[in-house]
């Protein structure tokens, strides 16, 4: 075998037409993206800017693009009327839901991911349970907490949205636990801790992000939820999205208030998604797409 | 797009098995107390007689679910969301594919165009549907004004009334919604396309459509199946943005199974009605999601 001269490679450069091509391509993409952008924003810029304008400008036919002050009344009344608290109803009732549902949640996913418990039979029952329409679930439940005299109560609206949730965070953190490796438990139990303490010092440690980021997903449909909490509730947990219906009016649609009540049920959620870019795919895919 | 291997084999030998069973206990409780129990009651109230005038408990066979054939209205409703799912599906996955297609090479600011776009999908629905109806409102709505600019003269359409008008306006308010979330899964699918098998096909000269349709397409089939389960889920179900646009209305024009539901149980109270109109569906739907999730990958 004789040794074969590397040949000489050229350095390739590109002609300047396909370069011009390939400058304007990125140009015409880069348009399009700011374009779909606009149109998906714009919607709810509308809806927020309506807090902001005054009493005029708001009901103003043709309607004003953008208000020509930043006006803070809207939020005001809210609070005066006393509508606010259905923000606070919403993140009690989201809030606690979650952590219930977290918590029991976890538990029951260690135990089908690790001992395959039930096996996928039982996992199945449990996600099909989340896939029924809202509709036919809480019609069942409405006469059952009509006998037991849980219609409008805190209690019963966490139960409910508990049991909601559960089925998604079992599903999410079977998944992420499956994830880890196995061997951290395993010499964790022959060091001679109990399986609790396994549990609260290995597993949940190894999972954080998944915990946290299924934590989050979980709030946000239980906060997001409008047909449960349209039929639980009356006057005294009304959440935030019941509240923005009954603004809407047979005379008068109070577009201020909407607006501003927007803001406030949907800030939350534009923080958490921004902090959980990197969860979002796997999130609501149900863990099919792993990003 | 990687599936978790499983990794249970070797722990059954020291699990413990009242411990599995105890893990697993409290959230099962949880589950049949609010998916199972109360299913059992609307069966026994489908086969009474109980409405708003006249509570008879005695046993009436299957008078309810003879009724849910003869019921023009509940078939109407049940039209309307199948039309309605098979118009928006389609779309939302064309315009989702159109729109991973356009951020799937590199683009500066990517991150920050994909934390916009998702906005409209994490927002509560009912907010979505506020929107909307403010939107296309003929007096305060920006979307008569551009019409008009583009007409040339006032364009006086009243789109949450006016037949013809009222379901695009709720199709444009779901598209709206839930393009992104198509967008969104389908980009990180097409992202995990193995890169080397388009390349080699570029090579031996296939057709860019040649190449969507023999290897992108069979790559991303398992994300797809999913995708388009969730989704055909979530418009069977279509609630929200009906009530805050239409309430299902002028008269029943827009309404949908969920929405006839609820004005059958909580408006006008038909107990046993609704009663029965809710365990057909849970049973039918169940079957076809645990026959749906075992054939697609989400069930390992």
């Amino acid at each position: 075998m004789t040794a074969v001269a590397p040949a000489t490679v050229p350095v390739y450069t590109a002609p300047p037409w396909y370069r011009r091509a390939k400058t304007w391509q990125m140009v015409a993409r880069y348009a399009v993206a700011v374009g779909l952008t606009i149109i998906f924003l714009f919607p709810v810029y509308w809806i927020f800017i309506m807090a902001f304008k005054t009493p005029e400008e708001v009901f103003a036919s043709p309607p004003i693009w953008a208000p020509s002050s930043l006006q803070l009344n809207s939020f005001r009344k809210l609070f005066q009327d006393g509508e606010v608290i259905s923000v606070w109803n919403s993140l009690v009732t989201a809030g606690v839901s979650t952590l219930v549902a977290m918590f029991f949640g976890t538990i029951c996913a260690y135990s089908l991911a690790r001992f395959r418990t039930g096996g996928n039979n039982l996992a199945i029952w449990i996600i099909s349970q989340r896939m029924i329409p809202p509709i036919v679930i809480v019609f069942p439940i409405f006469m059952l907490y009509a006998a037991l005299g849980l219609i409008d109560s805190f209690f019963g609206l966490i139960v409910l949205y508990t049991a909601f949730n559960l089925p998604y965070v079992i599903w999410m953190m079977r998944g992420y636990i499956e994830d880890i490796p196995l061997e951290l438990e395993q010499s964790a139990l022959v060091d001679g801790w109990s399986r609790w303490q396994m549990l609260w010092r290995v597993v949940f440690p190894m999972v954080k992000g998944g915990l946290f980021a299924t934590a989050v997903f979980a709030f946000i449909f239980a906060w997001n939820d409008f047909i449960f909490a349209l039929v639980l509730t009356r006057t005294e947990v009304t959440t935030f999205p019941v509240k923005v219906t009954s603004f809407f009016g047979q005379q008068q649609t109070f577009w201020a208030k909407i607006g501003a009540m927007s803001i406030l049920g949907t800030l939350p959620i534009f923080f958490a998604v921004a902090a959980l870019q990197r969860f979002i795919v796997r999130g609501i895919s149900l863990g099919a797409v792993k990003g | 797009m990687s599936v978790a291997v499983a990794s249970g084999g070797g722990f059954g030998r020291w699990a413990d098995r009242r411990f599995k069973y105890l893990l697993i206990l409290p959230a099962v409780l949880i589950l049949l107390l609010v998916g199972v129990f109360p299913f059992i009651n609307i069966l026994i109230v489908s086969f009474q007689d109980i409405s708003l005038i006249f509570e008879d408990r005695s046993f009436h066979g299957l008078l309810n679910y003879k009724r849910l054939f003869t019921e023009a209205r509940l078939w109407q409703a049940i039209l309307h969301t199948v039309i309605f799912t098979l118009v928006a599906l389609p779309l939302e996955l064309v315009f989702g594919l159109l729109m991973a297609l356009l951020f799937l090479e590199p683009i500066r600011g990517r991150q920050v165009f994909l934390a916009l776009l998702i906005i409209p999908t994490v927002i509560s629905p009912i907010v979505a549907g506020a929107t909307w109806r403010l939107m296309f409102d003929n007096q305060f709505g920006p979307i008569n004004q551009i019409l008009g600019w583009a007409a040339g003269e006032p364009v006086p359409i009243i789109w949450i009334v006016q037949k013809g008008f009222v379901w695009p306006a709720i199709l444009i308010a779901e598209i709206w919604q839930w393009t992104p979330f198509m967008f969104l899964l389908l980009l990180a699918a097409l992202s995990n396309v193995d890169k080397s098998q388009v390349e080699a096909a570029q090579i031996d000269g296939a057709s860019n459509l040649r190449i969507f349709f023999r290897i992108v397409l069979p790559a991303i089939k398992p994300v797809l199946a999913i995708v388009l389960l969730i989704r055909a889920l979530d418009l069977f179900r279509l609630f929200d943005v009906v009530w805050a646009l239409t309430q299902g209305g002028p008269g029943t024009r827009t309404e949908t199974l969920s929405t006839y539901a609820y004005v059958q149980g909580f408006q006008q109270f038909e107990t046993s009605y609704t009663s029965a109109i809710a365990f057909v569906v849970v049973v039918l739907l169940s079957i076809v999601v645990v026959l749906a999730l075992r054939r697609v990958e989400i069930a390992r």
